[in-house]
């Protein structure tokens, strides 16, 4: 991936998936396969309705930390270009979170790269959620199959 | 050593604070959390040994046996549950 080829934002906005991908092939036509993944606030978790969240982060962090990340994944595929949207602030449910798009020769990379930044976007961006359920606020814990999925990733030793 | 310390999500809300000064009595990062534990109350429950929490410095998640520069700015947050 050349420098400067990944557009990394933190926004309380809307994005659109249309726009975004349209923005990565315009102008250029090296790209062979585009993958992504939009993630959405749901109704539901842990057995209870969800009325809206509230995403905080750390400001500075945030954004070295998605950096460092898709740092990471261009230096394990040949991609082409990448772009991370995550959105702080009041979300409801059926709103879109956060979007990972990557842009690469074929397929097989722009999919394996997009599932590897979400699930190290998962466990290592400075992001909380909080819930506002029927009998009151909560945070969202954070998982165990978060960290197995990151740890797939992990490449064993000496190899 | 001078520090400034910053408190996200559920732990800026347990102790009422989003950040502060810390004239630090240590060098590592084990040192700045035992200082605040001796603070009691909700600092030695939310800081308890084997409750979840991580610690950056200058923005980077490090041990707990990382050495902290002066005038670092530290972070002490929850398990991040973004995406």
């Amino acid at each position: 991936m050349k420098a400067g080829s990944m557009k990394i934002v933190v926004q309380p906005e809307a994005f659109d998936l249309g726009t975004e991908v349209d923005a990565m092939r315009r102008g250029r036509t090296d790209i062979g396969a585009i993958a992504s993944f939009v993630g959405l606030a749901r109704d539901m978790n842990e057995g209870s309705g969800v009325r809206a969240m509230t995403l905080e982060h750390y400001p500075g962090m945030t954004e070295k930390a998605l950096t460092a990340l898709v740092e990471e994944a261009g230096s394990r595929w040949a991609l082409l270009d990448v772009t991370v949207i995550h959105r702080v602030g009041r979300l409801l449910p059926g709103d879109p979170i956060v979007l990972v798009a990557v842009a690469g020769s074929h397929r097989g990379e722009a999919f394996a790269a997009c599932e590897f930044i979400m699930d190290y976007l998962k466990t290592r961006a400075p992001f909380w959620k909080k819930e506002e359920t029927p009998t009151g606020e909560r945070w969202v814990d954070a998982r165990a199959s978060d960290d197995s999925a990151a740890a797939r990733w992990v490449v064993p030793p000496d190899q | 050593m001078k520090l400034r310390v910053l408190y996200f999500a559920r732990l800026r809300e347990r102790f009422g604070l989003a950040e502060e000064e810390v004239e630090l009595n240590g060098t590592t990062a084990a040192d700045l959390v035992a200082q605040l534990q001796a603070r009691g109350g909700v600092w030695a429950e939310e800081l308890a040994a084997g409750r979840a929490f991580r610690v950056a410095v200058n923005q980077d998640v490090v041990a707990l046996d990382a050495s902290l520069p002066d005038n670092a700015e530290v972070a002490i947050f929850p398990p991040v549950t973004g995406g």
